[in-house]
């Protein structure tokens, strides 16, 4: 089963490496990552995407905290929780098909964040089903280039933890 | 007061504690070894090599419980220690290891003995450290400590830029550490420890199985305790050993791939089982699923990844085993008197002796060819069990683990999870370098002791009169066992065509040479050994090339499905060049 973990941690240098050591060392797989700084520069929070059984989920929950520079690790899978990603698409539809896309890039609420005269790079943010289904339509069309940030996910209020 | 970076590593390190440092100089650490020279509180032992300078403060820990301490430059120093640090790190030995580093602005720049020593022992270390700043050095130097000694125990690395030795700082002495990201659990849950009570109560084939997690947390009096209250039969894993005493009639010795028959039987037959700082290696195990198939399982382990990594468990307590090891008994004390337990465990304990009197630990005594097993046992009954044994990786360590009964903790130095060769003789200088009086035996293989041999130079120089009992049957002999069992007798490179005549070595150093081979001379060579006191011995004991370690699992079989020595097929021997 996929689980989204949330990884507190100190904002020093070689932690993303401590904790991407950890997974591949003993062999389990990150689908995504993404860290940033917390309002407090000197942490960091990380979200990790991974997929495993329960024993492996558990085993990775127990390593992480392991480590000395993690403070806090959460298995958002199993509280409610809200995930976001993000995504950037360069299409290069054909003159007819401009309109279409904009059309669809409007019903996704995304936003044309940069234009040229071939080619519209669009923004969407979304959980990934609206992710996907952005880019399934956006294929027919032509995509040039695509970027994703990886998942970051955050519990919902009065969620216990 | 305002330090040198390299004052600063030696006033903490006297603040930690620190007697001996194991170490070997380069050009970026001469700011710390200049200061060495003439200090008067920490003595350096200069090994030979820096691999044994790591295992030296490994043995130096296992024998103390103090962290052991090295010192090496940067490059080709650092990564030299990499196998002492992962040797250390699987058996949650507390070392300290201070690597020199190139100066920072020389880091990333592929500088003269640059290497990335953070980022290679990342994996096998418990936390490691490079210092950018003169003014972290005296946190970071006591955070390592505090992390290497407490919890489940393990190797920590400081990277020392030599710029950081030499920048002036004000030295602080932090009074504590506070990590918010490291708090050890040291308490076992108060419910689970009545859960794991109350099913010792209601087991009628209960069995203890005791790891190194039981020397490290000092908990023997409380397992022997336990034991004798509750009349449970206690086997002790290779790391474990020593944590109960071998001689005790409730002793079983070691479990799995070469444990003791009796001790797998129990385990397999148990309606209980009680895993104190153990972790169930496979070598324990054997085929996960067919291990322990009756048994309740009562997991007591300090680090919580260790519970349910590799078996079920059904009642896991994460704490410091002498905690909680205190809270099941005192539990059962309220509970039920002493007498009603020698009743319940009476069938089984006739059980097991029964399981002993089939199969006891035994070979086939030899009046011209002179057994391993022994000189294993001679070696014991010698010393009358009263000293420190260290041992190398292989049948010598299966050999020693079985006739060389311990009553005491922190006398058995062995590399049971990473297994390296080449351990025993640099541990055991470690150790009667922290004992100068006790007898120190490293129980070696020929193939094993010539991967540290170098340190033999070492134990000349500082008069420290490490035994070393070589079982030399000019083989990789655990390798050749599986090969001779395994792969149809095909004794691909595992025989040693060159062995050095080690008396010669061990003159050529200036240590005793001593060498036995007839059976008749075993007894007087390890008297004479042992009558040394101011140099290393070598004993060169010529034995049985064909003897094996008997019980064996195979490979992937479950830990009841052994084979013993009188049930080897027909002698084929195949014609091998005969040793000497």
């Amino acid at each position: 089963m996929r689980h989204t973990i949330s990884v507190l941690v100190e904002n020093k240098f070689g932690v993303l490496s401590r904790v991407a050591g950890l997974f591949s060392g003993r062999g389990y797989n990150i689908e995504s990552l993404s860290v940033g700084e917390t309002i407090d520069p000197q942490l960091s929070i990380m979200t990790i995407v991974t997929t495993g059984d329960d024993q492996i989920i558990e085993q990775i929950t127990k390593q992480l905290n392991k480590l000395i520079d993690v403070i806090k690790v959460v298995d958002l899978t199993e509280i409610d929780h809200v995930e976001r990603e993000m995504v950037l698409v360069k299409v290069a539809p054909k003159q007819e098909d401009k309109a279409e896309v904009l059309r669809l890039t409007e019903i996704f609420r995304g936003r044309v964040v940069d234009s040229s005269p071939r080619t519209y790079t669009v923004e969407i943010t979304g959980d990934e089903r609206k992710i996907e289904a952005f880019v399934e339509l956006m294929k027919p069309f032509g995509i040039k280039e695509f970027v994703r940030t990886g998942k970051i996910a955050i519990a919902r209020e009065g969620v216990k933890r | 007061m305002k330090m040198l970076g390299a004052q600063i590593v030696i006033e903490c390190l006297k603040r930690e504690g620190v007697k001996h440092i194991f170490g070997y100089p380069g050009g970026v650490v001469l700011n710390i070894f200049d200061l060495l020279y003439d200090d008067r509180d920490i003595q350096v032992i200069l090994t030979r090599h820096e691999q044994g300078a790591v295992h030296a403060a490994d043995g130096y820990a296992r024998s103390t419980g103090k962290p052991g301490v090295a010192l090496v430059t940067s490059g080709p120093g650092a990564t030299n220690t990499v196998t002492g640090i992962a040797t250390a790190y699987m058996d949650s030995i507390p070392i300290v290891v201070f690597s020199g580093q190139v100066p920072t602005m020389l880091i990333g720049n592929d500088a003269f003995q640059e290497a990335d020593i953070v980022g290679i022992t990342r994996p096998c270390t418990k936390h490691n450290y490079l210092v950018k700043d003169v003014k972290d050095l005296a946190r970071i130097i006591r955070e390592a400590f505090h992390i290497a000694t407490t919890g489940r125990p393990g190797p920590v690395l400081i990277d020392l830029p030599k710029d950081v030795t030499s920048d002036k700082t004000q030295f602080v002495w932090p009074e504590s550490v506070s990590l918010r990201g490291y708090n050890p659990k040291y308490e076992g849950n108060r419910w689970m420890i009545k859960q794991a009570a109350h099913a010792i109560q209601k087991a009628k084939r209960a069995v203890i199985v005791a790891g190194g997690g039981v020397i490290h947390s000092d908990a023997t009096k409380e397992l022997k305790e336990l034991a004798e209250f509750t009349q449970i039969p206690v086997i002790m894993t290779l790391m474990g050993l020593g944590a109960f005493p071998g001689t005790h009639k409730l002793a079983l010795g070691m479990p799995g791939m070469h444990g003791s028959y009796y001790a797998n039987m129990a385990i397999q037959n148990s309606d209980l089982l009680i895993a104190v700082g153990m972790r169930f290696d496979d070598r324990v195990t054997g085929r996960i699923k067919d291990f322990a198939p009756e048994a309740k399982i009562i997991h007591i382990d300090i680090d919580p990844s260790s519970i349910r990594k590799n078996v079920r468990v059904d009642i896991p307590i994460v704490g410091d085993a002498k905690r909680v090891l205190k809270g099941i008994l005192n539990v059962l004390k309220e509970e039920k008197e002493k007498n009603q337990w020698d009743e319940i465990r009476k069938a089984w304990l006739k059980q097991i002796n029964r399981w002993k009197k089939e199969h006891p630990l035994t070979y086939e005594y030899d009046e011209n060819v002179i057994k391993p097993q022994f000189v294993v046992e001679k070696l014991y009954e010698l010393t009358k069990g009263d000293a420190i044994v260290a041992t190398e990786v292989g049948q010598n360590q299966m050999w020693a683990a079985q006739f060389f009964k311990l009553n005491r903790p922190r006398s058995w130095l062995t590399s049971g999870g990473l297994g390296t060769m080449g351990y025993g003789f640099p541990a055991a200088m470690g150790a009667q370098v922290a004992h100068p009086n006790k007898t120190v035996i490293d129980i070696a293989g020929d193939g094993s002791i010539q991967m540290n041999i170098q340190e033999l130079a070492t134990c000349v120089t500082y008069k420290l009169p490490v035994k070393v009992a070589i079982l030399n049957n000019r083989y990789l002999g655990m390798v050749r066992q599986w090969q001779e069992l395994f792969y149809r007798e095909r004794y691909s490179y595992s025989h040693l065509d060159t062995v050095p005549d080690f008396v010669k070595v061990a003159e050529a150093y200036g240590a005793v040479g001593l060498r036995a081979e007839h059976p008749s001379e075993v007894e007087p060579v390890i008297r004479e050994a042992l009558k040394v006191k101011d140099r290393p011995v070598f004993m060169d004991f010529i034995v049985d090339w064909k003897e094996k370690v008997f019980p064996m699992v195979p490979a992937g079989a479950a830990i009841h499905e052994m084979i013993f020595g009188e049930e080897k097929r027909p002698k084929k021997e195949k014609k091998l060049r005969a040793v000497k």
